[in-house]
């Protein structure tokens, strides 16, 4: 009975393989000019498949029967060898796989182990050292997607594995020869983003000889990093590290710098980015612009004349809203490029700053408009950072509401000495200098109200240590009392500045705040908290509150990850390739993240990140050439009705219909291609080969499971 | 035995009925939830089998009809979220068609419950896990396909 079914099922997978027959040839005669294969056999009933089951130790061995899916394999219509091993993916394993395709003239290869996305590159290689095309390779997915989720279910996951197994043979012995196309790459390189993160990986980009767009939001490049007063534990001053950067990275003649600007429109693939940059109209000329208008020796120089003499006031941003600035303005004085901008939000146009620039400068131009800059780069870094979590929203510490309840970053621009104090700490109320400041950790972070936000937001509790010693350092007999749920000092020299606030003399309360009051009359804050080390009820009265806000992804994170195709994790930050193997690599070739944009990290660990992503991001404009994987698509001509659906369909633009024979049909621009399918799932005619997930091919994985499985 | 999550595992062996269910997802989104459900170690029944595409737009109506042809009793579609397709907007394409194949299974009188097209990103491993779970437990609940049991008589 068995036996009869077994046949039943090899003989409808060979019919699907004549069906198949037909259409190879189309596929040789296109692939003729390719280099000569290894091995050029078509695989149909011939083919020869190789199976190789992997224990990963026993991450797979442990929740399955290894013994039984060898068994079964066996009978596998087309399985020639079946082969296990303790780690499929080590040297004698894969030399298993070398020795296994000579001796035992194997036509293709399926490795039972991890997940493609993890070794597929590992075990291509392997099947290429061992004499085939790479592309004669197909992974069974046994631990990632079964002994891993299976692993109280033992002859539920053998089953699984079973099944994936005959799936992954079905396709193998279809799979045919493929050659990867080389393009070139562009010798250029995009960074969106200028703070640290930005910065940093544009000036490794400049160093290595690689054009470098860098585009940045704001007027000025420095981002968040410029706000800081002190930076831990070393405590030096962060404009002090930061502006030689900035300088730096104006100065550089590699970096072409685009500040108030953002990407408009991205096309294109790994090596050849068509990046369509925005650059907003900021009504101020540079010197360049000025002369390319015929201005000879204008344009802006930063004096300042025409912000002494704007009679519109705004709050400036920069400074959290805490200092006025006119409608045509700089950050503050250490801005890269120093070039005034005018918000035309608030403009009047009365035209008096027009005045007071003069007519040798002439660097006004109230009528400014948009400009889009076409550039076309090889590789792309995001660096997009973030924003400050609002933390109105936890209602229940009463920002916004207590005039004396404050951000941290607002703490940072009042502290710090080119602030709208000058560097005295003072109550928002009356101006007058705190002597008990409450610090508020975790203020909307490890949340799980569903208010705030469930991650650590990793650099609070350092800068709130920091806060701390500039309090005690600044003002005499200020105690700083810091209510925690941990003190997260993980990092070098951290766990050490810990201690020595402490012996500084700051208050440490392990509870969560649960609720702020504000005594009417002095303004006077109420923290009230569970002591959980001493067990016992706060009420503890201070001056001023600075909450240690979370931060999340910047406001055109989104927006922007959409344009170069990167996904995001559920709390909107970008998600890189592999979180542990490919921290700054995405899914999209040619893409990668520096800085906080993929997860917060504090000043060292951004400044690594981004020489690792300028690191990867140089290796494709260095090698030159990068090979697209072969999965464009194909048209069958014989088949192909020339309709046209599909041409719509494909947003790449990668399809057209053109005359051929005296009728017309589908031609597919392969450079264009990137292999989604979507025609290729619509096509009514079935005129679509999708190289690699050909119908024949999905298919037989179908057949596989659901008619070669029943045992 | 029980196992962490919303099911049992039932009992296996010669003649009794497991579902049959046909995961067809693409490379970027769920075949990487899944992934990611494996590295977490998210438990969920073992009765669906994946096939992996590189975009839910490449998923011709037929396969899922193939699929129920052939005996399958629950099919599941995934994909990335709407505006996260890695390929722009294969997956409304995709869905498009796949409320076409709904449609059509009502009106050949099978139940439209067997067949799913699910959203899990790349992030969602303990998503795909309830996701699973859930088309198992329904598919469970609806019991062996009406076109096996067709082809039986």
């Amino acid at each position: 009975m068995m036996a009869e079914k077994k046949k039943a099922t090899t003989k409808k997978t060979t019919s699907k393989k004549e069906d198949t027959k037909k259409v190879a040839p189309v596929k040789q005669e296109v692939k003729k000019q390719a280099p000569a294969a290894v091995s050029s056999t078509t695989q149909q009933g011939d083919a020869r498949i190789g199976v190789f089951i992997c224990h990963c130790g026993t991450n797979i061995a442990g929740s399955m029967d290894i013994e039984a899916v060898q068994e079964s394999s066996k009978a596998i219509p087309h399985v020639a060898y079946v082969d296990n091993y303790k780690y499929m993916c080590s040297m004698p394993g894969q030399t298993v796989i070398h020795k296994a395709i000579k001796d035992h003239k194997l036509t293709g290869v399926v490795v039972a182990a991890c997940t493609p996305r993890l070794h597929e590159p590992t075990f291509r290689t392997a099947t290429k050292d061992g004499g085939l095309n790479p592309f004669r390779f197909e992974m069974a997915n046994i631990r990632d997607q079964n002994s891993w989720v299976h692993m109280h279910d033992r002859v539920g996951s053998t089953d699984k594995a079973i099944d994936a197994i005959k799936i992954a043979v079905a396709k193998a012995a279809l799979l045919q020869d493929l050659f990867p196309k080389s393009v070139p790459v562009e010798k250029a390189a995009m960074v969106v983003g200028a703070g640290v993160a930005g910065m940093q990986a544009s000036l490794d980009l400049a160093a290595a000889g690689i054009k470098t767009y860098l585009v940045e939001a704001d007027t000025s490049i420095g981002g968040r990093m410029s706000q800081l007063d002190k930076t831990f534990p070393t405590l030096d001053c962060s404009q002090c590290i930061l502006t030689p950067k900035m300088v730096d990275v104006g100065r550089d003649t590699n970096i072409e710098l685009y500040t108030y600007s953002e990407v408009h429109e991205v096309e294109g693939y790994i090596g050849n980015f068509d990046v369509t940059i925005r650059k907003k109209a900021r009504g101020v000329m540079t010197p360049k612009e000025a002369e390319a208008k015929g201005i000879v020796g204008g344009g802006c120089n930063g004096c300042g004349d025409c912000e002494t003499a704007c009679p519109v006031v705004k709050p400036n941003m920069f400074e959290v809203g805490m200092k006025p600035r006119k409608a045509i303005y700089i950050n503050h004085p250490q801005v890269v490029p120093l070039i005034y901008t005018i918000d035309f939000n608030s403009c009047v146009k009365c035209g008096i700053c027009v005045t007071a620039c003069g007519p040798e400068k002439r660097a006004i131009d109230l009528e400014m408009k948009d400009e889009f800059i076409k550039v076309k780069v090889g590789t792309a870094i995001l660096a997009t950072g973030y924003d400050i979590f609002p933390i109105e929203k936890k209602e229940e510490w009463g920002y916004k509401r207590y005039e004396n309840v404050i951000t941290s970053l607002e703490f940072e621009r009042l502290i710090c000495a080119s602030g709208p104090t000058g560097g005295h700490l003072v109550r928002p109320s009356d101006g007058q200098t705190p002597k008990r400041v409450a610090f508020v950790l975790c203020a909307g972070s490890r949340d799980n109200t569903g208010t705030g936000k469930p991650y650590c937001s990793r650099f609070c509790c350092m800068y709130s240590l920091k806060h701390a010693h500039q309090i005690i350092e600044k003002i005499p007999g200020c105690i700083p009392y810091l209510f925690y749920m941990d003190i997260r000092s993980f990092g070098k020299m951290y766990e050490e500045f810990y201690y020595r606030i402490q012996d500084e003399g700051a208050k440490f309360i392990r509870g969560r705040v649960a609720n702020i009051l504000e005594d009417k009359k002095t303004k006077n804050l109420h923290v009230m908290t569970d002591d959980t080390l001493l067990d016992r009820p706060v009420d503890m009265e201070v001056d001023m509150v600075v909450l240690a806000s979370a931060v999340q992804p910047s406001a055109d994170t989104n927006r922007t990850r959409k344009l170069f195709g990167v996904s995001c994790s559920m709390d909107g930050w970008l998600l890189e390739a592999h979180p542990k193997l490919n921290p700054c690599g995405t899914t999209t070739a040619g893409v990668f993240l520096a800085g906080v944009c993929q997860g917060p990290k504090d000043i060292p660990d951004t400044v690594a990140s981004a020489e690792g992503a300028a690191s990867a991001a140089s290796i494709p404009i260095h090698k030159g050439e990068v090979e697209l994987e072969p999965y464009f698509a194909t048209c069958i001509e014989e088949k192909c009705a020339g309709c046209g659906m599909c041409v719509n369909l494909c947003p790449y633009s990668a399809l057209s219909l053109v005359e051929k024979d005296g009728r017309q049909v589908m031609q597919v621009t392969e450079a264009k291609c990137k292999g989604c399918g979507t025609c290729g799932g619509f096509c009514p005619g079935g005129a679509i080969w999708m190289n690699h997930f050909t119908t024949p091919q999905i298919v037989a994985q179908i057949d596989a499971f659901l008619l070669g499985g029943e045992q | 035995m029980s196992a962490p999550g919303n099911f049992a595992i039932p009992e296996r062996g010669p003649g009794i009925w497991q579902p049959k269910i046909q995961g067809i997802v693409c490379n970027w989104c769920s075949y990487a939830g899944a992934d990611l459900a494996g590295g977490g170690r998210i438990q969920y029944p073992p009765d669906i089998r994946i096939v992996r595409v590189m975009c839910t737009g490449r998923i011709d109506a037929l396969f899922v009809l193939k699929a129920f042809a052939d005996g399958a009793d629950g099919v599941l579609v995934s994909g990335c979220h709407f505006g996260d397709c890695h390929y722009l907007e294969g997956n409304y394409k995709a869905a498009k068609r796949m409320f076409m194949v709904k449609r059509l299974m009502k009106s050949i009188g099978l139940d439209d419950r067997r067949f799913r097209m699910t959203f899990v990103s790349a992030s969602e491993g303990a998503k795909w896990g309830a996701v699973v779970t859930d088309v198992v437990n329904v598919i469970r609940e609806l019991g062996p396909s009406p076109i096996t049991e067709f082809k039986k008589q």
